[in-house]
């Protein structure tokens, strides 16, 4: 019962000072390649999907201490289950709104 | 699960505060996960919206990444501070908390004027809310996340002072924890409207 009673109030100095430079770095490398322009178009976009998915990931992981574990799983499980409805309306609502835009010849 | 249930009850007495804190925290992250759907309804708008800018500028025109860079580095740190004044509350060191509380609650604050800042700045350039698609969009999802940080900076105060009045103890932690998990969720949401929102407008 120990992994419940304890949720979200373990890590150490150690793994948040590790958290702040991971997030820091993470910032600075897509805002960088935006500002400073240095690739092309597709290559930024790669480069801000990744380090947003890597930084959202750090602070899931590192300050937020969601795991397997927390409540028997539950905290992960909707979790999980909140992303998928994310997906469905996000997805759901750019792949009508662009059949509509083009059958509509709008804009 | 049955043997997790058992080994629950044997311990139930000396557990008792510790697992109606937890279950207060968890029943937090679920109304948290609510709040992520609400925010994904809000991008998937501004996503469908962002090109309609009906002849007014376009993210690229009006966004300035160094004024988003400045902001977005006061609230990664201020998610920091907040850890440390966790695990000072995991020390039992009041002063220490409040502290860490009072550095997260100046981040924040600095954000906020940020924000404030730039909505000022675009309202007075005549980009406000009304000028287009776009730009209602982008004062819906932006000034949603702006607020929740309103918010979560008067709960900040208002645990400086419970913590001044009642110290530490089973009622307040749980609180702070829900707290630090309120405060962890917005710089999630950050990251995802400075990556999707304005770097990606200035490409």
């Amino acid at each position: 019962m120990s992994s419940s009673s304890q949720s979200s109030s373990h890590g150490s100095v150690k793994s948040y000072v590790i958290g702040l430079i991971l997030s820091l770095v993470l910032t600075i490398i897509p805002f960088g390649a935006v500002m400073l322009g240095l690739f092309s178009l597709p290559v930024n976009v790669g480069i801000i999907v990744v380090t947003a998915i890597l930084q959202i990931l750090v602070q899931l992981v590192m300050f937020m201490h969601l795991d397997f574990k927390t409540e028997e799983g539950w905290n992960m499980l909707s979790f999980v289950f909140t992303v998928s409805i994310l997906a469905l309306v996000v997805g759901g609502s750019l792949w009508i709104m662009q059949h509509l835009h083009l059958n509509m010849m709008i804009g | 699960m049955a043997t997790e249930t058992l080994h629950h009850d044997a311990h139930a007495d000396e557990h008792e505060h510790h697992d109606a804190g937890a279950t207060k925290v968890f029943g937090f992250w679920v109304y948290l996960m609510s709040d992520l759907v609400i925010f994904g309804s809000l991008f998937a708008t501004y996503a469908v919206l962002m090109r309609g800018t009906a002849g007014g500028p376009t993210g690229a025109d009006i966004f300035e990444l160094p004024l988003i860079l400045g902001g977005t580095f006061a609230l990664l740190i201020s998610s920091f501070t907040f850890g440390m004044g966790v695990l000072a509350m995991n020390a039992n060191r009041v002063g220490q908390v409040k502290m860490w509380l009072a550095i997260t609650f100046i981040l924040g604050l600095g954000f906020l004027g940020m924000e404030v800042y730039e909505f000022h700045h675009f309202i007075h350039e005549g980009w406000g809310p009304d000028r287009s698609a776009f730009l209602s969009a982008f004062f819906t999802l932006v000034g949603t996340h702006g607020l929740h940080v309103l918010f979560g900076m008067i709960w900040i105060l208002v645990m400086l002072v419970q913590l001044s009045t009642k110290g530490l103890n089973d009622v307040t932690r749980p609180r702070i924890l829900c707290l630090s998990l309120f405060w962890h969720f917005l710089d999630i949401v950050w990251i995802c409207v400075f990556s999707f929102v304005y770097l990606m407008g200035v490409l």
